[in-house]
Order: structure tokens, then C-alpha cells, then sequence
């Protein structure tokens, strides 16, 4: 069998640039090529997860936690080593991201849904669903900049579990939910994990990352420090903690 | 370094995303889709109104030139031409949310740009339809020019865009610098004359300048009812192969680094 999600020996690094993007800049640079600052946002990264795995990542702010889900997402692109995807990735990285204040919830949906690469067919036959789940039905046609974070983290989570990834891909954002989404959501997420789907969780919540996830991986300095099971992980993580 | 293939339904991708633009551009305009209409008819009446009163160079239609559907002929593919490469240019980085937050291919993103202008550019099409017809030009068979033609125009300022956006994510000030160069365009397009006006030596500044080659294969089709001369034809189709050829180039290479420079 495949491995769902696969890094091998993963390096990222940034360069740290002015932040000024402007003609001025670019031709200093070409002038004086200096040795800007480099920052090893992770530092060869390996692990494996075969379909039904679900990862946790813990680590403290500013570890890499964020740059291994983009990476993962295949919105940056490693600098040494590779990543390789078998199936369908989605991401919730933010909340609401890709949605527009000004479209609907409804409108937001099928947008959201095509660019997770959703069919029509799938949208139309999905959309009841995605409401229901959300419980957003009685805003559904307002425009979402009236929606609570809440509301619209809710209504990220049903298009994403909708688009039927075969890995998904989470970043710290469930916690925005209510407790009785929250419920909802774990329930989602563990008949996802039955479905042989895989799960890749970022979040401080050492107890959410046990209760849902067998493995734990985690970084420090952008580099592993542990990975294996999560309760063992987790409990080291713990330790050196204040 | 590659991109994931992305699995999904492009044209439902790009359906949705010229219907957000749409929808989110005439939700706050009370008049909404007249804009598209108001702008065109408004240069078209203070040209023909300047050029046919006012210097009188050009009486009406002495010349059997009806002046409103002549200039309309150079409004419509300039306006268009501005407005899809404005948009397209910016669209990665003011679609910075979606860029570094949802894996979608990222050249969909100025395309979809140009391709919104294209609901205004129907209206307009239609605009300049109906006016020559109403100043008593009848639909002829090289009608059916129109079509390829406009395709041609169209994928022409996709690789603009394509090209632009994506050097615009590293150098920011590309948009003014399209800008500048939009400013200048105005005056290589014959908007407000003809082209049989233009001394012999700088007519290949003309030719071989796609929006004039539009402007002038639509006056062959619409006001003399001849078809467009087989150079005009030419010229659109290398420009269109070569703007997307190089516009495809500079966005595959530059699209790598987006996420750490927007």
C-alpha cells in the first residue's frame, strides 16, 4: 500500500527579505547579491502515514508547526528533500480562508467547493449536507461578514470534510466551534479515520491530539524531537514543559 | 520543486470564480450591470461630439463612416484591453488569502481575473452590435470573424496578465508601470482615426501592435462588411501564441516562491 502523506527528509528554508517588494529592491539585490539572512523554518523532516493514520504535531509557537502544513498542503515547496501525496488534500489553515465577506454562505460553499476540487454534481449533491452539518442553515443566504467565527469555522470544516479528502490536513482552528460542534466535529473526524482516511492535526491541545490521534510528532527549532506514539509523545512534550 | 496536480472540475472552478467576481463587483453599485454600458457610451459621445463638431475633421458621415460605431470599433478592445491587464497584473497579490491558504492552481487566478472582464465585454459587443446596426449596417457573413478574433484578443491578454501578475508579486510596482505603458497605448491605437491617416513610416508601430490589428480587423467587419486581411489574422494569432507561450514560462517559474513573497 501507498503511504497517504510521505516527507523525506524535508528542508524549508526562508530567506529573510526588506518585505519591500519594489523595483529599488530588486535591483540592490542584483547589484550586491549579500548573504541575507536565512531562517531553517524546518530542518530535515521525515515521516510516513499510511491510509488511516492520523498525526498529531505539537510544539511551541514558532517551531514549524504551520510551515509543515503548508508544505503538506503544497502551498510552499520544500528547499531539500521531498513530499509526496497520494489522494486528495484539504486544509483548514484559517479561519474562513478562500471565503468572501461579501458572498453568502451558500455562494461561499461552491466557490470553496470548486477550488477544493469539488464537481458540480458533488456540490449540488453535498449541499444539504454541508448546511445541516454547519447548522448555519438560517444565515445560509447572508452575506458572511454577519457570520460569527463560530459560524464561519463551521461552515469551513462542512465544505472541507465534504470535499472527501483522502488527507486532511487541520491547523488549530476547531476550538472556534461551540462545544456541541466540537462534539460533531470529533464524531466526523473519527468516522473519517474508520473510512481509512488520514489526519494531520496541529494544535497546542495535547488532550485533543491523544483523544484523536494515534502517532504525535513533535518539533522544536523546526526539528523532530519525538515521533512516535501520541500518549508517549505527548507525555515527554509535557515534561519539559513549565 | 513542482506543483501537486490539482484534481477537479476546471470549468466549474473558473465558472465559480468569474460569478464571485461578478457578484461581489455589482452587489454595492445601484445601477449595477449599466456601468458596463455608461463608460463606453460616454467616451463614444464626447469623441464623436469633439472629433465631428468640434475640429470637424470628420462630417458625420460624409464619408459613409458612421463616427460613433468608428470610434466604438477602437473603444471597446482599448477599454477591455485595460481593464483585463489591470485586474489580471494584481490578481495574485490581492488574492494573497487565497494564495497562501488554498492549494488551487495558481494560474487560475489571473485568468479568471481577464476572463470577469470578458461579462462586461459581451455587454459591450453587444453595445457595438446594435449601434451598427442601428446607423444601417447589416449583419454580413464575415460576422462570423468575430468570434475567433475576440478569442485571439482574449487569450492575447491572458499571458499578460499571466506574466505580469506573477512579476508583480516580486516587484510591486509593475501595475504603475503597466499603467505608464497603457497611457501610451492609447495614442498606438487608431481609437479616433483611421488608419489610412498614418504616414507610411510609422505605420509598422501599427501593425504590428495586437489591439490596433483588433480595432482594425473589427472596422473591416462591421463598417466596410469585408473580411479582415489575412496579416491582421496573423498578428493576432503570434501575438496570442506568444504572450501565453511567455506568460505560462515566467508564472510556472516564478510561482514557486509566491507563498514566501506575498
Amino acid at each position: 500500500m501507498l503511504p497517504a502523506l510521505r516527507f523525506d527528509r524535508v528542508t524549508k528554508t526562508f530567506i529573510h527579505h526588506t518585505g519591500r517588494m519594489l523595483l529599488r529592491e530588486r535591483v540592490i539585490e542584483m547589484m550586491r547579491p549579500s548573504r541575507r539572512p536565512r531562517f531553517e523554518a524546518l530542518k530535515d523532516v521525515s515521516f510516513e502515514l499510511m491510509p488511516g493514520d492520523s498525526l498529531g504535531v505539537i510544539g511551541p509557537n514558532g517551531a514549524g508547526k504551520s510551515t509543515l502544513l503548508n508544505l503538506a498542503t503544497g502551498l510552499s515547496f520544500p528547499d531539500r528533500g521531498s513530499i509526496t501525496v497520494n489522494g486528495r488534500v484539504t486544509a483548514l489553515l484559517e479561519l474562513g480562508a478562500g471565503f468572501h465577506p461579501d458572498l453568502t454562505g451558500a455562494e461561499n460553499v461552491r466557490v470553496n467547493g470548486a477550488m477544493m476540487g469539488m464537481t458540480r454534481r458533488q456540490v449540488t449533491a453535498c449541499f444539504e449536507e454541508i448546511v445541516d452539518f454547519s447548522g448555519v442553515r438560517e444565515f445560509i443566504n447572508e452575506p458572511l461578514r454577519v457570520y460569527s467565527a463560530g459560524m464561519t469555522v463551521r461552515l469551513a470544516f462542512s465544505v472541507a470534510i465534504a470535499a472527501d479528502p483522502e488527507v486532511l490536513l487541520i491547523d488549530e482552528v476547531l476550538g472556534l466551534g461551540d462545544q456541541a460542534f466540537y462534539a460533531r466535529c470529533l464524531d466526523r473526524i473519527r468516522s473519517f479515520q474508520r473510512d481509512g482516511k488520514t489526519i494531520v492535526l496541529a494544535s497546542h491541545s495535547t488532550e485533543l491530539i491523544t483523544m484523536l490521534c494515534q502517532r504525535a510528532l513533535w518539533i522544536e527549532r523546526g526539528q523532530v524531537v519525538e515521533l512516535g506514539a501520541a500518549a508517549g509523545v505527548v507525555a515527554a512534550y509535557k515534561a519539559t514543559g513549565p | 520543486m513542482t506543483e501537486r496536480r490539482w484534481r477537479g472540475d476546471y470549468v466549474f472552478l473558473f465558472e465559480n470564480l468569474i460569478l464571485k467576481d461578478f457578484k461581489i463587483r455589482y452587489r454595492n453599485m445601484s445601477l449595477g450591470i449599466l456601468w458596463s454600458l455608461i463608460n463606453p457610451l460616454v467616451m463614444m459621445t464626447v469623441l464623436s461630439f469633439i472629433f465631428v463638431r468640434v475640429f470637424a475633421t470628420r462630417d458625420g458621415d460624409a464619408h459613409n463612416q458612421p463616427f460613433p460605431v468608428f470610434v466604438l470599433c477602437g473603444i471597446v478592445p482599448f477599454n477591455f484591453f485595460v481593464g483585463a491587464l489591470m485586474s489580471g497584473a494584481t490578481s495574485i497579490v490581492d488574492n494573497a488569502g487565497l494564495i497562501k491558504r488554498v492549494p488551487v492552481p495558481r494560474e487560475v487566478v489571473p485568468i479568471a481575473a481577464v476572463l470577469s472582464n470578458c461579462v462586461h465585454l459581451l455587454i459591450q459587443i453587444a453595445l457595438l452590435l446594435l449601434l451598427t446596426v442601428a446607423f444601417g449596417r447589416h449583419p454580413n457573413r464575415y460576422w462570423l470573424w468575430l468570434p475567433p478574433i475576440w478569442a485571439l484578443y482574449i487569450a492575447f491578454v491572458c499571458g499578460l496578465a499571466l506574466g505580469s501578475s506573477a512579476i508583480n508579486v516580486y516587484i510591486r510596482d509593475t501595475r504603475y508601470v503597466l499603467e505608464s505603458f497603457t497611457t501610451v497605448l492609447f495614442w498606438l491605437v487608431p481609437i479616433f482615426y483611421p488608419f489610412s491617416i498614418i504616414p507610411l513610416k510609422y505605420k509598422d508601430i501599427y501593425q504590428f501592435n495586437p489591439v490596433a490589428a483588433l480595432v482594425l480587423a473589427l472596422r473591416n467587419i462591421l463598417m466596410d462588411g469585408t473580411a479582415p486581411p489575412i496579416s491582421l489574422i496573423l498578428n493576432l494569432t503570434i501575438a496570442a501564441s506568444f504572450a501565453l507561450g511567455l506568460g505560462f514560462l515566467i508564472f510556472r517559474r516564478l510561482k514557486l516562491r509566491f507563498y514566501e513573497h506575498i
